[in-house]
């Protein structure tokens, strides 16, 4: 009998550390306020507020080789958080990495500055398809970064067929204390929506109802609402099938070849990543500078090989190797994108109504 | 004789002066500022008005909030009645060692807190869960014995089933009485300690059992170390975030949880901000009990 050391993944342990430790961050960037030097120009420092497991080995020191521009990354781990740690006040920070619904709530907060394309020429390398996205009309505050879909992650082992819907997850005992769902209020109200074969946006508040009464029904057979380590709870054999990102299943899978993952047939969520300037950031020209060089066709291939998300910057993609470019989890078929959308930004009201939905569901 | 503050007036001034105003600067002004926020309501998706308005608190008032503290302060009577169990026996135990032991069973009850919360709470889920450790040993404990049925021609066990542990509400009290657990032993400890003998030898020789004088006198004398104990180990159960968040099921919302999702996700700091105070509030009344009790008793002995 073997046994597998149970261990967990560095985003939700980082997760949890900031859960634990929160207000040591407190001020913890005061220290890098902006002195400019004499002359006017910048001096050469950078603060990069980035998800965790989220950029390539050396894209940072080769910045640094490259422009003399010294970059601190910090971590957040989701959304919220950064949202939460901005809206005060920018503490610092010259460039973020907000996903698309955040990248619109944020701008309409006035918290994301407009971004000088002239000084960004490597948008050159941007893949077409993702420069005028609805979620920021003209690219005016972001440069996307990379894109993921949200599907189903299974050992395949204890499955019967390709649990290719989302009935298995939200409506069905056939997997009864194996499932765990994702904790975001939003996706998960998003996701039923679309499994009752409505758009992620603009759900009807009947259909509200409905979710709801679907949710709190499946709920005994749920074993966890999990922090977006869904991941770690497949490879663990805590539970066989998962609601979870495409590159975090991407990760286990090249460890665990039982690790199976599937963009359901009525379609998913959509998501993209994209590299913003916060307003008030002390240094703007190095973070333009920085933006651009990430989106570099060498630099952005360096990174997605650390961390396997498509990536929307074609340049870079031409230079992958086949076993990303051609890999049906980091890339589904166009078949299993058809469905896909992305979800929008819908009012502080509809956050809120999510949220409270959740909350009965979680408290029933 | 003790000479009273009252004549170094200057001297106290400057040693207790810097406290003061650390505990406004950094603790009383930014709870004021969260207390003034429960008062308010967001404006767009940055600002927070005190309108003074009291929606929020009619929220927090709501069956489904009141619903979700009644489980968190069940989940904290649960922990704190259990701590009280296990811990006493283990104060009475260090009490009664010799120093030496002493020394070694107090370095034990303190070590854990040599590591961080987060840490011990993930060494918990990897002995809980379905491929951990408890199922491990049980695992190989039935497959032992399924041989040795088998051996003296028996039928042997039939499939082995892991013990479901994990993800649910057994592991959320399990892992808070594992936290909390230091928390009582010391103050028990620190009352039973200062006990004195001659009362427990006194009960013995005029002919009370063993039990009889743990409850006629042991108890009533460490009144004060227990009481402690149990509010400083209800007080951060009922509060609690993280044994929930990572050791519990889809059941197991605790009210520290939903104040989380206020303060990011749902973007409704004034209404965190309420909820937070409802549970402040409650621990307020709670350390008040205490203090009333107290004064009763020592009313009582005069």
């Amino acid at each position: 009998m073997s046994m597998r050391i149970p261990r967990t993944s560095r985003r939700s342990l980082l997760k949890a550390m900031g859960a634990a430790a929160v207000g040591i961050s407190f001020g913890g960037l005061e220290a890098c306020s902006p002195s400019k030097p004499e002359g006017g120009g910048e001096e050469p420092k950078l603060n990069f507020y980035n998800w965790d497991t989220y950029i390539g080995e050396t894209t940072l020191a080769d910045f640094k080789k490259a422009t003399g521009v010294d970059v601190n990354m910090s971590l957040f781990s989701t959304n919220d958080e950064l949202f939460a740690k901005l809206k005060a006040g920018n503490p610092g920070y010259d460039v973020i990495v907000p996903s698309n619904e955040f990248v619109t709530r944020m701008s309409e907060a006035g918290l994301l500055m407009q971004l000088d394309h002239s000084k960004i020429p490597n948008m050159k390398n941007i893949d077409p398809a993702f420069l005028d996205p609805d979620y920021d009309k003209g690219r005016k505050f972001s440069m996307p970064y990379t894109w993921l879909v949200t599907g189903i992650g299974y050992r395949k082992s204890k499955m019967q067929g390709v649990p290719d819907s989302w009935k298995w997850v939200f409506d069905s005992a056939q997997y009864k204390g194996r499932i765990a769902l994702l904790s975001e209020s939003a996706d998960l109200m998003r996701l039923s929506a679309k499994y009752l074969g409505h758009s992620v946006t603009g759900i009807p508040l009947e259909m509200v109802k409905q979710i709801e009464a679907m949710l709190i029904k499946q709920k005994p057979n749920v074993k966890a609402f999990h922090e977006d380590d869904g991941q770690t709870l497949l490879q663990n054999g805590d539970v066989d099938i998962v609601i979870e990102y495409s590159g975090d299943i991407a990760q286990v899978m090249k460890e665990d070849n039982d690790i199976g993952f599937v963009v359901p047939k009525e379609g998913s969520l959509l998501n993209s990543d994209g590299l913003c300037i916060p307003t008030g950031a002390p240094r703007p020209d190095n973070a333009h500078k920085f933006i651009n060089y990430i989106l570099d066709a060498q630099a952005g291939a360096e990174i997605s090989k650390t961390i396997l998300y498509p990536t929307p910057n074609a340049a870079a993609k031409a230079l992958m190797p086949d076993d990303y470019k051609n890999n049906p989890v980091i890339f589904p078929p166009a078949d299993q994108l058809a469905n896909c959308e992305y979800g929008a930004f819908e009012g502080a009201e509809r956050a809120k109504l999510y949220e409270d939905v959740i909350t009965r569901v979680r408290a029933a | 004789m003790e000479q009273s503050w009252t004549r170094a007036k200057g001297a106290f001034l400057a040693v207790f002066s810097p406290t003061v105003l650390w505990l406004f600067a950094f603790f009383l002004l930014p709870m004021g500022i969260i207390w003034a926020y429960s008062f308010g309501q967001n404006e767009g998706l940055v600002d927070i008005a005190v309108t003074g308005t009291l929606a929020n608190y009619a929220r927090v008032l709501q069956p489904l909030y009141l619903l979700i503290f009644l489980k968190s302060l069940w989940f904290a009577f649960l922990t704190t009645a259990l701590c009280l169990v296990i811990g006493f026996p283990v104060a009475m135990a260090i009490t009664f060692a010799s120093e030496k032991t002493k020394a070694w069973l107090l370095v034990l009850i303190m070590l854990p807190f040599w590591t961080n919360l987060l840490i011990r709470t993930y060494a918990l889920m990897a002995v809980l869960r379905t491929e951990g450790y408890v199922n491990w040993a049980y695992h190989w404990l039935w497959d032992e014995t399924s041989g040795l049925l088998q051996m003296i021609g028996q039928a042997p066990l039939g499939a082995f089933t892991p013990l479901d542990l994990l993800h649910k509400n057994f592991a959320v009290v399990f892992g808070l009485v594992y936290v909390n657990l230091p928390f009582m032993v010391l103050p028990l400890y620190a009352a039973l300690d200062r006990l004195d003998r001659s009362y427990l030898e006194a009960s013995l020789d005029l002919g009370a059992g063993h039990l009889t004088t743990l409850f006629r006198i042991i108890v009533p004398l460490a009144l004060p170390g227990i009481a402690s104990g149990v509010l400083i180990t209800f007080i951060p159960a009922l509060g609690s975030y993280l044994t929930p968040d990572l050791l519990g099921g889809p059941d197991s919302q605790m009210i520290a949880s939903v104040i989380e999702r206020q303060f990011k996700r749902a973007n409704d700091w004034p209404f965190g901000a309420a909820l937070s105070f409802m549970l402040m509030y409650m621990t307020f009344a709670a350390v008040a009990l205490q203090a009333i009790l107290a004064r009763r008793r020592a009313e009582a002995r005069q």
